[in-house]
């Protein structure tokens, strides 16, 4: 039996039983990543050692019966988490040799849970992208097309997960980042509500927007990622003290009765005709299982873009401040303070977070605040306006996760714009602040992995997983892999 | 012409708190550079801002005792500029809608009263401590992040100051507000306490507002004084050349007592303000501000005049006891276990701040507690010691810590009041003193002095005066 | 409003990056292109938009003001690219 290929509740299932044990799974995913990492990108950081070491406590703590769903299973996190003596590089060269000295609450809570970390994946860097073309080291691959792009920013994650190089990863996600990767590669990708998920020690690009969440192999692993890193951190004043609901108990019951919202502004002109298509059978399948269709309207929907990035690059372009080469980080030498800095930041930082920094200190700047940033937020809170009156209608909003699949590698590098568009079915979801899932639905005919994307009310994860599991179960799908 | 200065200040006042505003890190002072520091405080990628309770408690206490409105929704915000010893490349500060607004403060000056309004407000962190480097280092410069991340109020006054001397009674009854809430230690020269001042010139009569400099580094009461002074003629005396005052930054060389420009690119400073987006809008409600009023302490002015009111002790005496509060506190109790407001005015003002101050203590480092001394007092009530021996007593207490009872014992220091006693010390000095009394019966009447000093003289001083007076009359008098 | 390579140098001041004529043409004209798409915002009514409201629902209970030990000095300076006496060393400021 291939350990790998199995999903985090599967081999669960074995490891409680113990049928196999989590160093035996570790090793199995440690030798996977080093056949097929090369070819993939997905991983930055490889930590054998300190998996295995965790693994061999895990086995310990499974034979004593004080064990999680999470506990022995070989698990990664993207590259924006900081872990404790673990390089933690965001991509970018400015951090290549930063080693933490703290874990974020993320890492800190799949340790407690038992998981074994196996390394940390790829990005965009500082998060920044939607192909993770822009990580300052390599580009990470879509393993049902290694010509294509896994989607971005958590590209690595989503490769890793779809080629079975981990068994599970939490990214993160400003303006779609779990959710298009997650698209692209086939894999279950969730966005929690904002405050839902510790931002402490999750390296941040835009501060109101970042989300951490799961992307794994079906939807009720999700559901168990989700439950395991959710929840109140007193470090992190954002963070919503909420309980947790238990996600995982919560995925039956069906969906018969659920108003699903279908939004108008979302099945635009320029769409892939089989994604629409596939959406389409989608939306079928949930209605066959009794849910209502309801049209619904967005009506700020086209502005969405524009907020985004005037506000994630102000935002950015203040969290980046820090990389300055002082206290840590890259630092080229020069005889003044201010020549240190514009060459460490110039050296350090690549094109696109230059380009965003520029974008976002421009927005802010004397004379354009208003019109820009004020600007932007004020729009923002239309846009959070218009989904709270179409949940007043509906209960879950279905949406295809991206307008096309995956692309290829250099094919929107060239202009900024473009790739930006690309994420235009999952930025209103963080403008908005609300949980959004995306799951496989289908494949298009040159065998590429389409995504339908569910959002629901703010802290309602368990809805939209509820109806992304009944989807799951009833068409069957998401259980083929890529040949690799 | 005939000019007017137009002064503004503002205030950055350390709250005493025992952790920083947005982490756990101590605020002590003086500790080894980046000891106390943690990941949220050194700015390290991924960390957060928590806000200090008690920092919020503190400057809201400081905007009631001032009459400022208290906003129930500020906005914290990111002040954005690059230099080593901000760590985050922003500080944490409040913009737009600060903590506070709309307050005033009373000053008294030799030429009277007169209310600076205060504009606001607001909180924010402090930024580390650069160092600069000698010698060989002299092309370097050294950042401790200890102090990065302390609370600090920001109180701006209205630009409401004619002179220097206005500035500095500000300053002072500010500085007095802040000791006495517990809320700042005032210490200027730690720089718990800092001061920049605004200052332009008009041609009196004209409303409009003169182009202003901004005087930095003036860290004591004299500084503000001499620089603002020092400025104030310096603008002048451009004007008067047919020269303009340019807005700039200058600092305060108090070797030379002059003001200097620090010639840096004004138009360069644009700090990008926006919302803090990691931190909620802090709402303020009703309810903790009336437990914050209730719970003010009574503040100089009204202690002063209530001093005045209820013990009856002239203004300058009210002035003194309250110039701290624990010196207030420590006079109350005096008379509370005295029930003599003079008397302990007249003790705490005369000996008590003499020793003190002889010996560079404060009040709250006293050796002699209220209640040693209102033990020293009852003894001169009761004839049992003079005024004066009671201060050679008093010191004695001062120099060792022992009570009264317990100086007079050892030394022997008592007065004798006792007429059994007295009356044969008399008998002695009489005794042995035939012709001069026969002299004094004989009608020298000076001669009484002669034998008051013989009786002083065998009773070691210790006599009681009165007793020896009345029972020297009788016995000489046959 | 066209964006001029000096507004791009202006930026890249505020901003400290080091940014060459070659590259100041570049972001001019990437900036613009941004920009202009989001031009499309000043077209919608924002009169009375304001989310102040709904960020402080639900606002958290503030930290309690107890002092605990931080960082040693030496984790707290591990990742400094130059330290010296327990301080950070940086190249002297030059206004």
């Amino acid at each position: 039996m291939d350990l790998t290929s199995l999903t985090v509740h599967e081999l669960s299932g074995l490891l409680q039983k113990r049928e196999v044990s989590s160093v035996e799974a570790a090793q199995a995913y440690l030798n996977r990543i080093a056949s097929l990492n090369a070819r993939l990108g997905a991983y930055i950081t490889v930590t054998a050692d300190e998996a295995i070491e965790a693994a061999k406590e895990a086995d310990k703590r499974l034979l004593s019966g004080a064990s999680s769903p999470l506990t022995g299973v070989p698990v990664s996190v993207k590259d924006i988490f900081c872990t404790a003596g673990v390089k933690t590089t965001c991509a970018s060269k400015i951090l290549e040799r930063f080693i933490p000295v703290y874990d974020a609450a993320v890492v800190a809570r799949l340790k407690d849970a038992g998981a074994v970390i196996l390394g940390k994946n790829n990005m965009d860097e500082f998060a920044m992208g939607s192909s993770t073309e822009n990580s300052a080291f390599f580009p990470a691959r879509n393993p049902w097309d290694l010509q294509r792009v896994p989607g971005g920013s958590s590209g690595g994650s989503a490769s890793a997960v779809a080629a079975d190089l981990s068994a599970a990863s939490v990214g993160t996600d400003t303006g779609g980042s779990i959710r298009q990767p997650a698209s692209c590669c086939g894999v279950v990708g969730l966005k929690p509500t904002y405050g839902r998920v510790s931002r402490y020690g999750m390296i941040a690009f835009a501060s109101s927007l970042d989300q951490a969440g799961p992307i794994t192999k079906d939807v009720t692993d999700a559901a168990i990622m989700l439950k395991a890193i959710a929840g109140f951190d007193p470090l992190d004043s954002t963070s919503v003290d909420l309980s947790v609901p238990d996600f995982p108990c919560l995925l039956s019951g069906g969906v018969k009765g659920l108003r699903l919202g279908i939004p108008k502004e979302y099945f635009i002109e320029g769409m892939d005709s089989q994604v629409s298509a596939s959406v389409n059978d989608a939306l079928d399948c949930l209605k066959k299982e009794g849910a209502l269709i309801v049209p619904i309207t967005l009506p700020h929907t086209e502005y969405a873009v524009s907020v985004y990035y005037l506000l994630a690059t102000a935002e950015a372009s203040s969290n980046l401040a820090r990389f300055d080469g002082v206290k840590y980080g890259l630092r080229v030498g020069a005889a003044n303070l201010i020549d240190m800095y514009k060459k460490s930041r110039a050296a350090g930082f690549g094109a696109e977070v230059k380009r965003r920094i520029m974008l976002g200190t421009y927005a802010l700047s004397a004379g354009y605040y208003d019109a820009y940033y004020k600007k932007a937020s004020e729009v923002r809170a239309l846009i959070k306006r218009d989904f709270d009156e179409a949940f007043k209608v509906c209960d879950v909003i279905a949406t295809p996760t991206c307008p096309t699949p995956a692309f290829k590698l250099g094919e929107k590098t060239q202009d900024p714009l473009t790739m930006y568009l690309s994420d235009i079915f999952t930025i209103s979801c963080n403008l908005a602040g609300i949980p959004g899932i995306s799951m496989p639905c289908g494949f298009t005919k040159g065998k590429l992995p389409i995504g339908l994307q569910l959002l629901g009310r703010p802290f309602d994860e368990a809805t939209i997983l509820r109806a992304a599991y009944t989807f799951e179960r009833t068409a069957g799908i998401g259980k083929e892999k890529p040949a690799l | 012409m005939q000019y007017e200065a137009v002064i503004g200040l503002e205030v950055h006042a350390q709250l005493l708190t025992g952790s920083k505003l947005f982490c756990a890190c101590s605020t002590r002072f003086g500790a080894e550079p980046n000891t106390q520091v943690c990941p949220v405080c050194l700015g390290m990628p991924g960390t957060l801002p928590v806000l200090n309770a008690k920092a919020v408690d503190y400057a809201i206490m400081t905007a009631l005792a001032v009459d400022c409105v208290v906003n129930p929704i500020s906005v914290f915000a990111r002040k954005n500029y690059f230099y080593p010893d901000l760590p985050k490349g922003y500080q944490i500060s409040q913009y737009n809608e600060p903590l506070s607004s709309r307050g005033r403060l009373d000053i008294t000056t030799e030429s009277g009263q007169k209310t600076i309004g205060i504009t606001r407000i607001h909180m924010e962190e402090d930024a580390g401590k650069l160092i600069h480097g000698e010698g060989a280092d002299e092309n370097y410069s050294f950042v401790d992040l200890n102090r990065a991340g302390v609370p600090l109020i920001e109180i701006v006054s209205e630009p409401d100051m004619r002179v220097a001397d206005e500035a500095v009674a500000y300053l002072k009854a500010l500085r007095d507000i802040l000791v006495y809430l517990g809320v700042c230690d005032g210490n200027m020269e730690e720089g718990s306490f800092r001061c920049d001042a605004n200052v332009s010139i008009r041609p009196i009569g004209q409303a409009a507002l003169g182009t202003k400099a901004e005087l930095k580094n003036i860290n004591s009461f004299k500084f503000v004084k001499d620089a603002i002074t020092y400025e104030i003629q310096r603008q002048i005396d451009v004007v008067e050349e047919g020269g303009k005052v340019i807005q700039e930054t200058r600092l305060f060389d108090s070797t030379r007592g002059v003001t200097v420009s620090m010639r840096s690119k004004e138009e360069a400073h644009d700090y990008r303000y926006f919302p803090e987006p990691d931190l909620a809008p802090l709402v303020v409600n009703e309810a903790d501000v009336e437990r914050l009023r209730e719970n003010l302490p009574e503040l100089p002015e009204a202690k002063r005049s209530r001093f005045g009111d209820a013990y009856g002790i002239p203004a300058y005496d009210a002035g003194v006891l309250t110039s701290t509060r624990a010196l207030a506190d420590y006079y109350e109790e005096l008379v509370r276990l005295t029930d003599e407001p003079k008397l302990s005015s007249n003790w705490i003002m005369g000996e008590v701040l003499r020793l003190l101050n002889g010996n560079g203590l404060t009040i709250t480092g006293s050796p002699v507690k209220p209640s040693a001394i209102a033990e020293l007092l009852a003894m001169i009530k009761d004839g049992r010691l003079s005024n004066n021996m009671a201060k050679e007593v008093f010191e004695e207490m001062f120099k060792t810590g022992k009570t009264a009872e317990d100086v007079v014992k050892s030394k022997g220091v008592a007065q004798i009041s006792d007429e059994g006693a007295i009356t044969g010390i008399i008998e002695a000095v009489i005794k042995a003193n035939p012709e001069n009394l026969e002299r004094y019966r004989g009608g020298k009447d000076k001669l009484f002095g002669f034998f008051v000093g013989e009786v002083m003289k065998a009773a070691k001083g210790q006599a009681n005066p009165a007793t020896v007076n009345k029972l020297l009359k009788e016995k000489l008098n046959g | 409003m066209p964006i001029t390579t000096k507004d791009v140098m202006r930026v890249a001041d505020l901003a400290r990056l080091d940014v060459n004529e070659a590259d100041a043409v570049l972001y001019a004209s990437q900036l613009q292109k941004i920009l202009g798409h989001v031009e499309k915002l000043s077209e919608v009514d924002t009169l009375g938009a304001d989310d102040k409201t709904a960020k402080t629902a639900g606002t958290r209970p503030l930290r309690e003001d107890k002092a605990v030990k931080g960082l040693s000095q030496d984790d707290a300076l591990k990742n400094a690219p130059e330290r010296s006496d327990g301080c950070i060393k940086v190249p002297q400021i030059i206004e």
